[in-house]
């Protein structure tokens, strides 16, 4: 379905994004996961014909787009980061006009318009001027505008931004209808927790380069540890964390704010050691808790950074 | 063409959706060119406006100084008001008042002296604002005509005249140096001339005489004002009203190029050029709109100028319309050009403003061109507005047929292609 090779852009000395390659097939989402400026969009602009890459090539269905109007654009659909919407006219005004730009008009684009309203919940609020729509309903009106004319592959470019969790949700459950019919969605996002729900593949991009492309299952395999120990301490300011690599059963030791993270195998004999050396050395806490292993674990694991501190 | 149309139709509907926009928009230029109108002249001239003020101190107050500031007081081209010296440095100095007019003491008596015998002649002084040079040559033609007037009738029909006419031949009589058939002459001119005084005054018919009015200017002008025809008066507001036009088209022409600017930066021209639309069918939409846009301001206050202050196109309709129509897709290149060699918002906008201001002065739509030097006159000819302000003063006021709208529709479409071949070279359609 859609094919990317080798993709290479640089702006000047910085490389934007180096030798990028992945698959995706039809029904499957693939999430493209990291820090910002680590290339995403980048990728999802060249895959959708905005910018021409140094080298490399995307094959859509086997076919490279070869000028502004070729028709195998039309089998994408992209959502931008920015929302991409006219305030001043209702949200059935701004879905005619780029129903419009793919040549769709009459009943057929009535149509169009009426289905990607009911699927993102706007039907109701058709008429209503954008400027009045909070950034959650914009933000679903924007990929409503993407699906008009019912394209294969969705280019969604950090479709979540700034909106509220219940919009979050909202929007989940859009993507998981459409993943349902059996469109290809290539999702850009630097939240661990939306790849992780949503994402059949993931692809962590770090630096303009694919770091690792795999199913979340055979991501966390690449972790040294099963479990993390999180504990919040009463004062984390000073604490070095790497000093509980001492103990034998610590895999991994990461402080983020006042919350400490201890990868450890076993549980049952990793968490009293850690506990009982915190206590030991004078560091005081108000609560612990188990958690599965995470996309921020794997990250941090294969670039030596959190991703949310790049 | 769909979706060309839905561009087109997106772009009309953005601007008429902003009503407020909209409404100054065509607002402002109305009230400017109204404004403008006015003090060019308005419907047929504005004599209220155009009098110029002038003061006179008559520090003779004789009849002949009476009798100029009468005459002077009379010419519809001055507005004249007695006053005192002091006062009149004062107004002048403050550009209160033109020019002030100082008839010295015994101007009556000393003119008459020097209009038969050229003794020292008597000086009236005129005291003028520097800024008003152009009116002061004007007040002195008129001073002239009136002081020979004034003091010719004094001469012919007056007390003063018979009393200096006999003054005058006693001197002739006694002056030794005259030669004798220059003595002979002048005794019989003057001798003429008091018998016309005696015979007047005898009979009472000084009022009657052809002499009554003193010395007239032999002819008088006969002015015509060449407009689209006979009984065609001049209109101010046509120039006024198509130089505002000019002006606001171009500063939308200005923000159209604006607005792709900024729109570059946005995830509408990422959706726009995700889109399997053509670079021509992008920006020939925003061409075709913005020309549509300038068509419907230009029609908006023709048509409001033609109802209120009677401008009608004399000239060519089909002309007129030609010069609006290849004005306004001059103006679309100019807002595309502008956002082809745009860098960021900001800058743009500022020298972009600053080329609009230019090609609007220039272009004689606040003033008329012929009021500049020579050089820069010359230099206008490859300002676009001054083609279009030629083009629709000339088939507005001057009603000149289509030939002459051919040369400026010519040069404005070569404009045209200049400027949208210049956007569509520069035009940067990948966002970096």
């Amino acid at each position: 379905m859609l094919e990317v090779n080798n993709l290479t852009k640089r702006y000047g000395k910085l490389v934007a994004v180096s030798g990028v390659s992945f698959r995706a097939d039809r029904g499957e989402t693939i999430g493209l996961l990291g820090p910002n400026g680590a290339g995403k969009t980048t990728t999802v602009s060249i895959i959708s014909g905005l910018l021409n890459p140094d080298s490399g090539e995307v094959l859509i269905e086997g076919k490279q787009v070869r000028s502004d109007t070729d028709p195998v654009k039309l089998r994408i659909g992209l959502v931008p980061q920015d929302m991409a919407l006219y305030d001043q006219l209702s949200a059935r005004d701004n879905l005619t006009f780029f129903a419009a730009l793919y040549s769709l008009a009459g009943p057929k684009a009535k149509q169009s318009i009426a289905d990607a309203l009911h699927l993102v919940g706007l039907a109701d609020r058709a008429g209503d001027k954008v400027k009045t729509f909070s950034g959650g309903m914009k933000r679903r009106l924007n990929l409503a505008a993407a699906l008009l004319h019912d394209p294969q592959i969705l280019l969604l470019d950090e479709p979540t931004v700034g909106v509220d969790p219940q919009s979050r949700n909202a929007i989940f459950d859009n993507l998981e209808t459409l993943k349902k019919r059996g469109k290809t969605l290539v999702y850009t996002t630097h939240y661990m927790e939306e790849a992780e729900r949503l994402c059949d593949r993931i692809i962590i991009i770090d630096h303009g380069k694919i770091v690792a492309n795999d199913t979340l299952q055979e991501l966390h395999k690449l972790l040294p540890v099963t479990n993390v120990i999180a504990v919040e301490l009463d004062r984390g300011d000073g604490f070095q964390a790497e000093k509980l690599l001492s103990l034998p059963e610590v895999k991994s030791a990461e402080l983020s704010r006042n919350t400490l993270r201890v990868g450890v195998h076993d549980l049952s004999r990793g968490a009293p050691g850690v506990l009982r050396w915190l206590a030991e050395n004078g560091h005081t806490f108000r609560h612990v808790a188990s958690e599965q292993p995470n996309l921020e674990m794997v990250f941090l694991s294969l670039t030596g950074r959190s991703l949310r501190d790049s | 063409m769909i979706p060309f149309l839905a561009l087109i139709r997106r772009d009309l509907k953005l601007f008429f959706n902003d009503r407020r926009a909209v409404v100054v928009g065509l607002v402002v230029p109305i009230l400017l060119a109204s404004f403008f109108g006015y003090l060019f002249g308005g419907q047929g001239g504005n004599a209220e406006t155009s009098k110029v003020a002038v003061l006179v101190i008559d520090q003779d107050d004789s009849a002949i100084s009476r009798g100029l500031v009468a005459q002077l007081a009379g010419d519809s081209n001055l507005d004249v008001k007695p006053s005192t010296l002091d006062a009149a440095h004062d107004l002048v100095r403050k550009g209160k008042a033109t020019a002030a007019i100082v008839i010295p003491k015994d101007f009556g008596r000393d003119a008459g002296r020097a209009l038969f015998t050229g003794e020292t002649k008597p000086e009236i002084g005129v005291l003028y604002d520097p800024s008003h040079h152009v009116e002061l040559g004007m007040v002195k033609g008129i001073l002239s005509g009136a002081v020979m007037q004034a003091v010719s009738k004094e001469m012919f029909s007056g007390r003063t005249g018979r009393d200096v006419v006999n003054e005058s031949l006693a001197r002739v009589q006694s002056d030794p140096q005259m030669s004798e058939p220059n003595r002979k002459a002048l005794r019989d001119l003057l001798g003429g001339v008091q018998e016309l005084n005696q015979e007047q005054a005898r009979s009472g018919a000084a009022a009657q005489s052809p002499t009554a009015g003193g010395l007239n200017i032999p002819f008088q002008t006969k002015e015509e004002a060449i407009t689209s025809g006979q009984n065609v008066e001049y209109n101010g507001y046509a120039h006024s009203f198509g130089g505002m036009g000019i002006q606001f088209i171009l500063f939308m022409g200005l923000d159209v190029g604006i607005t792709l600017l900024m729109l570059r930066q946005t995830g509408l021209w990422q959706r726009l050029r995700a889109a399997p639309l053509s670079r021509t069918m992008l920006l020939g939409s925003r061409a075709v709109s913005a020309s549509l846009m300038a068509g419907f301001i230009l029609t908006v206050l023709f048509s409001f100028a033609r109802v209120v202050f009677g401008v009608r196109i004399q000239g060519s309709l089909a002309g007129f319309v030609g010069v609006c129509a290849a004005f306004s897709l001059m103006t679309a290149a100019f807002g595309l050009m502008v956002a082809a060699l745009g860098e960021t918002v900001e800058a743009t906008r500022g020298y972009s403003i600053m080329a609009t201001l230019v090609m609007v002065m220039l272009g004689g739509a606040w003033v008329p061109t012929f009021i500049f030097p020579k050089w820069l006159q010359r230099l206008t000819i490859v300002i676009p507005t001054r083609w279009a302000m030629d083009g629709l003063d000339g088939m507005t006021w001057r009603g000149l047929g289509f030939s002459a709208a051919v040369a400026p529709i010519a040069i404005l479409l070569g404009f045209t292609l200049l400027f949208g071949g210049i956007a569509v070279m520069r035009f940067r359609w990948r966002t970096e």
